[in-house]
């Protein structure tokens, strides 16, 4: 409460009446309090203005077969330019391949989250809150699903029904709704309880009225932050797919899959493994210090 | 009574100030806090929340977390300034030379160590004595502080005793450590009425038995007034009035103990004869504190040029040791104060029946949640959560629910709203039988003529929404006609008639305080034009001063609406205030039902009687007899065959209140009591409330 400490004037005063714009920068404001936070923040804007002017920053084409197994900083013979971080053995530039695999993994780990939560938070609603046999139902199918190893849930999934960028996302769902699912309806449980809910009731609203007006707004706190921390889980994920070849079909680059590619010349070109693995890593971290700040900030109020 | 000057000082707080740090820079939580407590001397020091009395506590302790910071003055325990202690010393003085009990006894216990291994730590570290010689001092403790069975007790884990023994067992770990201050913040608040009672008798015994000082810490005056010799009235992180406590609730001095004290609903009174007078305005946020007297924005007696000029120091008023921090003592003291009181309203006559309950029954099936236990119908047991409930309510009449918890009170009010189905009985509201129909299934209609006010301010808005929007919700569902901007403008006027500034349309729920807070609720559940509000405990987690405001809104409101009230309360004192008739419920049964004035005087059932006499008295001119119940309350699961009561009652007659369901006494039409004993037997109990001798205190 002691952030608002304006709002605590006598009566009479007028307060400024926050608009949508005003409150969007408080909530940018608020992240600035945390330095975990804005260093987490900071690392995936960096990826996202990468991604998003990736035709205007890669030096090359990032398909293009340019000059096998340069070395980082070596000159482009055949043409004007450097290979910043080298060639691979194909000779495509590996900065150029980097900074266009950052399109993938942004669109599919956000896509792929969004799309789990979706389905994890309807879960989790009508598990929570209309509990009995609905939530013995889904609870059952979540301990089911959970129970397989997740990564021989992403190989039986991917290799069923095909290597492309939807199924991706349908792997991704599958595996992680049900833990999103658990999170929500513990939350909804907690919720469901409050006076406010049971006012709701009192006047006869919906059931789904309740659960999306009254219940999932309060619930944000939480979700926010796990969501973060599962982007990260997500990325490592499709990085993971890549690796094992179950990414996105080539020659498109795609960073897990520009390690596995390099993996028989890894020993000798150490640079074609190492940097796409500081690409993925760097992006998780951001994901992650994000959730740890915005967790830490979340606890102060 | 002896005077602080007569012995040594323990405790000497010299002008006390403590600062919290926080983003927006420091927040003072209390300011130039002088207090002196003798050896054995109890103290009160109460005021509303926000006042720093908390703060206090944790002061003298050293104990106020990384972000408060003791800014000025000192604190001396005998002698020895407490700021010089290093760690070894601070341990050493926790828990050994002052002690400290919390509010919530099931937070102040570790629910995975047995009572034994917690109480026996105490003498192990501060005594120094051995494993068996501390068990047998808990023991001996437990015996002390009014446990029956010390060697049950010691053995048991916190949650497999009740509220009122994990008090006791919290008080017997303060006292174990022998100390000479015992801090005691909001005791009882967590606890019910009649076991309050008993803590309340506990407590005032330990400085007569112990020779322990007490600092008391509580909102409530009645316990400050049955449990202190010297009270402390703090307000905005200072005390404004200090003095005996009979002396200065007889004749309060500073115009914030005067307004305190015309707050409080008192048994004696009825919401007619004298109505309460609310403090004016709200608390100042501690970082827009006035330069000056802190209260003068709230005072009718403030001028300006003298109030809000500079620091006003606190002065002596009397010969009794009293203090006041007001320059205008003198001219208020000539002013009578009785003459301010609001006067007396004519009673509002009342209309016809708006609903009846007859026999209504509830029972929850308790099953195991094994599949073998269902099939075989082995395990399943009934929790009987209201039995056999039978009354009326009336157009514009103000019916009370009173009871503790677990009483079945608050099931029946989910039953009349639909949120659960009765088992057994009838409900029937403005002519329709509604006890078996759920919320879903009722007409839009019926819905909106019955709506509920909730208990906990922090609750019952949605902080995910602004104040107009919930507001507008409502007033959507039920007002059909309305659109657009005539919704707006019936949420506006709502706003108006919970007298809340329109501003707060914008605003959300955190923005505003506890009692702003019930304010919107109530104006949500006055928005569909009800017949009928239910209010449960609707004041009782508020401050005293706002207590008053939101209880006199809502007998406005329904006055001007003449809205029937089911007003659920545990709360006697404000029962007497508000309501017209009472039914007193005890394990889901009726006890005693009938009008206020029937309630409030003989023939009692001997429950009615012990919860009049567990209502804590803030009015020295009262004197009351002390009734405490032994025992705690019986699980509704296994409840007694004869009475509900029987557990518990004073006045037992014997095997026959074990077996036999007591009759229906019916002294007069309309008042039904309960109870194996005969009617000219209970009419000749001396009444609970008598006029104190007047003790010439002043």
């Amino acid at each position: 409460m002691s952030r608002a400490g304006g709002t605590g004037e006598p009566a009479g005063a007028q307060p400024p009446t926050p608009g949508a714009l005003r409150r969007a920068l408080g909530s940018l404001t608020l992240l600035g309090e945390s330095p975990v936070a804005m260093v987490g923040a900071g690392i995936v804007a960096f990826w996202i203005v990468i991604a998003i002017f990736a035709p205007w920053l890669a030096p090359f084409d990032p398909n293009a077969t340019l000059q096998p197994f340069a070395k980082p900083g070596a000159a482009y013979a055949a043409g004007a330019g450097t290979f910043w971080l080298g060639t691979d053995q194909l000779g495509r530039d590996i900065l150029s391949r980097l900074i266009w695999g950052s399109r993938t993994v942004l669109f599919y780990a956000p896509a792929a989250t969004a799309i789990a939560y979706a389905i994890g938070i309807g879960m989790g609603l009508a598990a929570g809150y209309f509990r009995g046999w609905a939530d013995e139902l889904l609870s059952f199918l979540a301990n089911v699903i959970l129970s397989f190893p997740v990564l021989v849930l992403y190989i039986l999934v991917i290799t069923t029904i095909g290597a492309s960028g939807l199924n991706i996302i349908i792997a991704i769902t599958f595996a992680s709704a049900p833990g999103i699912m658990r999170i929500v309806r513990g939350l909804v449980l907690d919720l469901r309880n409050r006076e406010y809910v049971a006012a709701a009731r009192t006047r006869g609203e919906a059931a789904w009225y309740i659960m999306l007006v009254e219940i999932l707004p309060n619930a944000r706190g939480p979700l926010i932050v796990d969501a973060c921390l599962r982007l990260g889980y997500v990325v490592i994920t499709i990085g993971v797919l890549g690796f094992l070849g179950l990414g996105l079909p080539p020659p498109d680059p795609d960073w897990g899959g520009m390690i596995n590619e390099a993996r028989p010349v890894a020993l000798a070109f150490p640079h074609m493994t190492v940097f796409p693995c500081i690409a993925i890593s760097s992006l998780i971290l951001g994901f992650n210090l994000l959730a740890d700040g915005l967790r830490e900030i979340s606890l102060r109020d | 009574m002896t005077g602080p000057s007569d012995l040594a000082p323990l405790l000497e707080i010299d002008r006390l100030s403590v600062s919290y740090s926080s983003r927006g820079g420091a927040i003072p939580a209390v300011v130039d806090l002088s207090l002196r407590i003798a050896t054995g001397e109890s103290v009160g020091l109460v005021g509303e929340s926000g006042c720093g009395k908390s703060t206090v506590a944790m002061a003298i302790l050293r104990a106020l977390g990384r972000n408060g910071a003791i800014v000025g003055g000192s604190v001396r325990f005998r002698g020895r300034n407490l700021a010089d202690l290093d760690g070894a010393g601070l341990r050493a003085l926790r828990g050994g030379e002052i002690a400290m009990v919390y509010q919530e006894p099931m937070a102040a216990l570790n629910p995975s160590l047995t009572v034994a291994t917690q109480l026996a730590e105490v003498p192990m570290i501060h005594a120094r004595v051995g494993k068996a010689e501390a068990r047998r001092r808990a023991a001996a403790m437990l015996g002390q502080v009014g446990i029956g069975e010390p060697d049950r007790v010691l053995a048991a884990y916190p949650h497999q005793l009740s509220g009122g023994q994990q008090q006791r067992v919290v008080i017997a770990m303060a006292l174990l450590g022998d100390p000479s201050l015992l801090l005691l913040d909001e005791p009882t608040t967590a606890l019910d009425v009649t076991v309050e009672a008993g803590i309340v008798k506990l407590i005032a015994d330990i400085g007569r038995r112990f020779g322990t000082a007490q600092l008391y810490i509580s909102h409530n005056l009645g316990l400050i007034l049955e449990t202190c010799a010297r009270v402390c009235v703090m307000y905005a992180g200072q005390i404004v009035e200090e003095g005996p406590a009979e002396a200065l609730f007889r004749r309060p001095r500073h115009p914030y103990t005067q307004g305190l004290i015309a707050c409080i609903p008192l048994p004696t009174n009825d919401k007619n004869a004298r109505p309460l007078a609310p403090i004016p305005g709200q608390l100042p946020p501690p970082r827009h504190r006035p330069r000056g007297c802190v209260f003068a924005p709230r005072c009718v007696h403030a001028r300006p040029g003298l109030c809000d000029v500079g620091p006003i120091a606190m002065e002596r008023a009397d010969a009794s040791a009293r203090q006041v921090r007001c320059v205008r003592w003198r001219d208020i003291a000539a002013a009578d104060v009785a003459a301010e009181a609001p006067p007396a309203r004519p009673p509002v006559p009342i209309g016809d029946e708006v609903l009846r309950v007859s026999a209504l029954q509830k029972y929850y099936p308790i099953g195991e949640a094994g599949i073998g236990a269902l099939i075989s119908g082995e395990g399943i047991r009934t929790v009987k959560a209201n039995e056999a409930l039978e009354f009326s309510a009336r157009h514009r009449e103000t019916v009370a629910i009173v009871g503790e918890s677990g009483c079945g009170k608050s099931t029946f009010a989910k039953i009349l709203l639909g949120l659960e189905t009765a088992t057994g009985g009838a409900v029937y509201f403005a002519g329709d039988e509604i006890s078996r129909i759920p919320v879903g299934s009722r007409t839009p209609a019926q819905v909106g003529a019955l709506q509920m006010v909730f208990q906990n301010p922090d609750e019952t808005l949605n902080p995910s929404h602004s104040i107009g929007a919930q507001i507008a919700r409502v007033v959507r569902r039920f007002d059909k006609e309305r659109r657009g901007f005539g919704i707006r403008g019936r949420v506006l006027e709502l706003l108006d008639t919970v007298k809340l500034p329109r501003e707060f349309y914008r605003r959300r729920p955190r923005q505003l305080s506890g009692g702003q807070k019930q304010r919107v609720g109530i104006a949500r559940a006055f928005a569909g034009n009800p017949k009928m509000v239910v209010a449960d405990e609707p004041i009782s987690a508020l401050d005293v001063s706002v207590a008053a405001a939101v209880t006199e809104l809502l007998m406005d409101i329904q006055r001007e609406h003449g809205t029937t009230l089911l007003f659920i309360s545990h709360d006697l004192g404000v029962v007497r205030y508000l309501a017209d008739r009472v039914v007193v419920m005890y394990l889901g049964q009726i006890m005693e039902r009938g009008t206020t004035a029937q309630i409030f005087a003989p023939p009692y059932h001997p429950y009615t009687e012990a919860l009049l006499a567990a209502v804590p008295m803030a009015d020295p001119a009262v004197s009351k007899r002390e009734i405490v119940l032994e025992g705690p309350l019986p699980s509704a699961l296994d409840p007694p065959a004869g009475c509900p009561f029987v557990t518990r009652c004073p006045r037992k007659i014997g095997r026959i209140c074990e077996v036999e369901p007591p009759p229906q006494r019916k002294p007069v039409r309309g008042h039904v009591i309960a109870c194996h004993i005969p009617l000219d037997e209970l009419a000749a109990i001396e009444p609970v409330f008598s006029a104190a001798p007047d003790a010439a205190a002043e």
